[in-house]
């Protein structure tokens, strides 16, 4: 296994990071919607995301760092490509953080009500694009000799990267729910457990058909396993709602999101962004990647500060362990 | 085409428009993480309630702004991949390491313990509350300095070589890159500079209160605090600069001699005052000079040959081949000395403001304060009247965002003074657009940034403004009964979380 090779498995790591954390607390902010109730059961779901969403982020922000300083072709090629969609997405991820601290500076209700809106609309838009942005990548996009994508925007919408979009909004708000479910007291857990099912029914029949089309596409033996794990794990996870075991169904939900990741970077490999006008003018994982110097480099970075930062990280969860229910709130505006 | 459309130019701008305006918050993010855990660093260590209560107060404001800084910077990261493919591609290689470390490193760091200091008052032994926000102001410490060694590298490319066969810059050596004297000087001058913007912003807000005779105990210790910072900040930042000087003579002569609208070679060469000159001639027709001070700005001698922009101009020809290497010599110039003046103006302040308010130093016994009165100003013998004491608060009030100006123009000088290179000396800025990115595209985008940037900016500036006049919070009996354990002490399940959003 080659140092690109490597970089190609930690990129891969630090989307799955981002999709599983992002993901749950992208879901979260599309149920303030969807299962709250009341001002107060959105102000609980806000709160359970409220000191780890920023940490969350930071996971998209080091994948793209990352790929700019081991695949700096796949940063210049899928950035300046995507432009439109990517454009979009980070005017959401600069209207939700602010949204979050901004919320509760002022008393006025029209204020809070119009942040809380905005935390829906930026946690479903880009949870959407996200499954798009992927969908395309894996399924392959117009890419010149130059490495330079040739498409127009609309390109970018076919059935199968909107499929794509679907399943990452459904798995997120699945993931999401069950964190909820995992995180709050009273009856909006109830409530949780509940939508829980319908959620993750819906994602099932999606990602089902998602990963089927993505293995008859451009599947092989690994990425079938990866399939069928997902695919199980996302059966264990309704299994372990159903039954009350709230830990349970959201490692396992969580599993879900790492297999599927696993599965879209396992029919990758050994390309990072294939070509759909001739194969030779594909992204790989040589003709994209950094020098053997600055890979390795790169690698003693990952491999010192990745276990420190899972660490740190870790124990913030652990810090803010306890369930919040609408009683745990303090007075709105400090 | 027209170079008001050409893709070069619209992606500067937004560039330009994204970078200044995130600028805006990163000094004053640096500053108030330092500046705020060193108050709660005194309460801890003192007890004293107006520590916490300045704690609350200027942690509050702190938030407030590093929310904007966050998430502006989300743009930084994925802006040169956007519009600037062709750059990225061929220097990811050397500039994509930087980011990832400060991505892996420093933005870890800073959001993740952001989160524990903001939610953990109730959660947290003291102690351990207190280790948060040191956290959160290592990692904005460190994560600008990754970014200003990759951002040297653009200044005085290093550790790297070109690889022909692959078309891009490699790297050779990392360690040169994050230690060569360029970026400790540039770490040098932004770190002072920070500390002069958030000085002079905690001045201007405790001389509101302080003008006002309000929130005195607290507004006292933060108006000391302030002065200080903005004294040590100030004086810092002007060494630096100095410093930082000299070390541009030598690396990009272009540069600095925008900077004194120097045309030709001079020995001694003057400082120039005031100049207004025809750009396209080459030549000043109005300049007002101090003569020799430039010789010694650049080699410390009052004698020294100081090459001029029109000699600069023809050895670069010379060297990289026919073209124009000049930058916008009145943007290079007034930049130059906008960052010089604002920033110094506020420094000045901040220095007559120590003296004013000294404490024991020359000052008659009998005008010393007591910790719930308004300090004296007292220039000499006398404190300075009510009028002039009033005019002193409200200057230091109006001036408080001169620093932010300084910052701003100090980023256009340095930036468009290393034109037409992105890469000094190796890459040109026209090179390094994104070929597949169209003008429609780059229109929107800068349009859409511009748009949310603005809104952001009064919404934030707003809700700065409530907080600032609200002052500084009374505080509750869980504020000084902080738990001691982690996780919080489990005496009542259902009591409700100190903080909540």
């Amino acid at each position: 296994m080659e140092l690109h090779d490597v970089w190609f498995v930690l990129i891969a790591v630090l989307w799955t990071g981002y999709f599983f954390l992002e993901g749950f607390d992208f879901g979260v902010g599309v149920l303030t919607k969807l299962l709250a109730r009341n001002r107060a059961e959105k102000r609980v779901l806000i709160n359970t995301i409220g000191p780890v969403w920023d940490g969350n982020e930071v996971w998209l922000l080091t994948a793209g760092g990352a790929t700019f300083a081991a695949f700096p072709e796949w940063y210049a090629t899928l950035f300046s490509g995507f432009y439109l969609p990517l454009l979009v997405i980070l005017v959401c991820l600069i209207v939700r953080g602010v949204a979050f601290e901004y919320r509760v500076k002022r008393p006025e209700e029209n204020w809070q009500r119009n942040w809380e809106t905005a935390i829906f609309w930026t946690s479903l838009i880009p949870a959407f694009l996200w499954g798009v942005a992927f969908g395309n990548i894996v399924h392959g996009v117009e890419i010149d000799r130059n490495l330079e994508y040739v498409g127009s925007v609309w390109d970018l919408l076919n059935p199968y990267a909107l499929l794509g979009g679907l399943v990452t909004l459904t798995l997120f708000t699945f993931h999401g729910t069950v964190f909820t479910a995992l995180k709050t007291v009273g009856e909006i857990r109830e409530r949780a457990r509940t939508l829980a099912l319908r959620v993750g029914l819906v994602a099932a029949v999606l990602a089902l058909a998602f990963l089927l089309w993505t293995q008859a596409d451009s599947g092989d033996a690994k990425s079938l396993i990866a399939l069928v794990v997902a695919v199980a794990a996302l059966a264990a996870a309704l299994m372990a709602n159903q039954a009350g075991r709230e830990g349970w169904s959201f490692a396992l939900s969580g599993v879900t999101i790492v297999a599927s990741v696993a599965m879209f970077f396992l029919t990758l490999f050994p390309n990072v962004m294939p070509s759909t006008l001739n194969a030779d003018w594909s992204l790989t994982v040589t003709n994209a990647s950094s020098s053997a110097y600055t890979l390795k480099i790169m690698t003693w970075l990952a491999v010192i500060a990745t276990p420190v930062v899972l660490l740190y990280q870790g124990w913030t969860y652990w810090v803010f362990r306890k369930r919040i229910g609408t009683q745990h709130l303090a007075d709105a505006a400090h | 085409m027209d170079m008001a459309l050409a893709p070069e130019t619209l992606a500067r701008w937004q560039f330009g428009i994204t970078t200044v305006y995130h600028f805006l918050f990163v000094p004053l993010t640096i500053s108030l993480a330092a500046l705020t855990a060193g108050l709660q660093t005194a309460w801890v260590r003192t007890e004293k309630e107006k520590y916490l209560r300045a704690t609350k107060f200027w942690g509050k404001l702190f938030l407030i702004n590093i929310a904007m800084g966050v998430v502006t910077g989300i743009v930084q990261e994925f802006q040169f991949g956007m519009n600037w493919s062709d750059y990225s591609r061929f220097v990811g290689d050397v500039f994509g390491a930087p980011l990832a470390f400060e991505a892996l490193i420093a933005f870890f760091f800073e959001s993740t313990f952001i989160g524990l200091w903001i939610f953990g008052w109730d959660k947290l032994p003291k102690k351990i509350h207190l280790a948060c926000i040191w956290m959160v102001s290592i990692g904005t410490l460190l994560s600008a300095y990754f970014i200003l060694a990759a951002n040297s590298w653009m200044q005085h490319p290093v550790g790297y070589r070109i690889n022909e066969e692959k078309g891009r810059a490699e790297l050779t050596d990392f360690w040169q890159v994050l230690t060569q004297n360029t970026t400790l000087n540039q770490v040098f001058h932004s770190f002072s500079a920070a500390f002069l913007t958030g000085g002079a912003f905690m001045v201007g807000i405790a001389a509101f209160h302080l003008m006002r005779k309000k929130h005195i105990p607290v507004m006292r210790t933060s108006l000391r605090l302030g002065l200080v910072t903005l004294a040590v900040g100030g004086l810092l930042t002007a060494v630096s600069g100095d410093t930082l000087g000299k070390v541009m003579y030598e690396q990009q002569p272009m540069k600095m001699a925008a900077a004194e609208a120097l045309w030709d070679g001079e020995q001694p060469a003057p400082f120039s005052v005031f100049a207004y000159g025809d750009v396209d001639k080459g030549h000043n027709e109005v300049a007002l000079e101090i003569p020799g001070l430039l010789s010694f700005l650049a080699h410390s001698d009052f004698e020294s040959y100081v090459p001029g922009i029109n000699d600069t101009n023809k050895a670069l020809q010379e060297q990289f081949g026919p073209g124009d290497y000049k930058p916008i010599v009145p943007v290079a110039y007034w930049g130059f000395r906008w960052m010089i003046g604002f920033g110094m103006a506020s420094f000045s302040l901040g220095l007559l403001g120590l003296w004013l308010t000294r404490k024991r130093f020359l000052l008659p016994p009998a005008l010393r304060t007591g910790e719930d009165e308004v300090p004296h100003l007292v220039l000499l013998k006398k404190p300075l009247g009510a009028r002039l004491s009033r005019l002193y608060w409200l200057l230091a009030l109006w001036t408080m965002a001169f620093p932010l100006i300084a910052n701003s123009w100090g980023w256009i000088f340095t930036e468009m003074g290393r034109q037409p290179w992105v890469v000094y000396g190796v890459m040109q800025t026209r090179d390094a657009v994104s070929p597949g990115v169209s003008t429609a595209e780059v229109i929107t985008s800068m349009s859409v940034f511009t748009l949310l940037y603005a809104v952001l900016a009064v919404i934030e500036v707003k809700l700065l403004a409530k907080y600032v006049k609200a002052g500084p919070p009374e505080l509750t009996e869980a504020d000084l009964n902080p738990p001691t354990k982690i996780g919080g002490d489990l005496r009542d399940a259902d009591k409700p979380m100190a903080f909540s959003y």
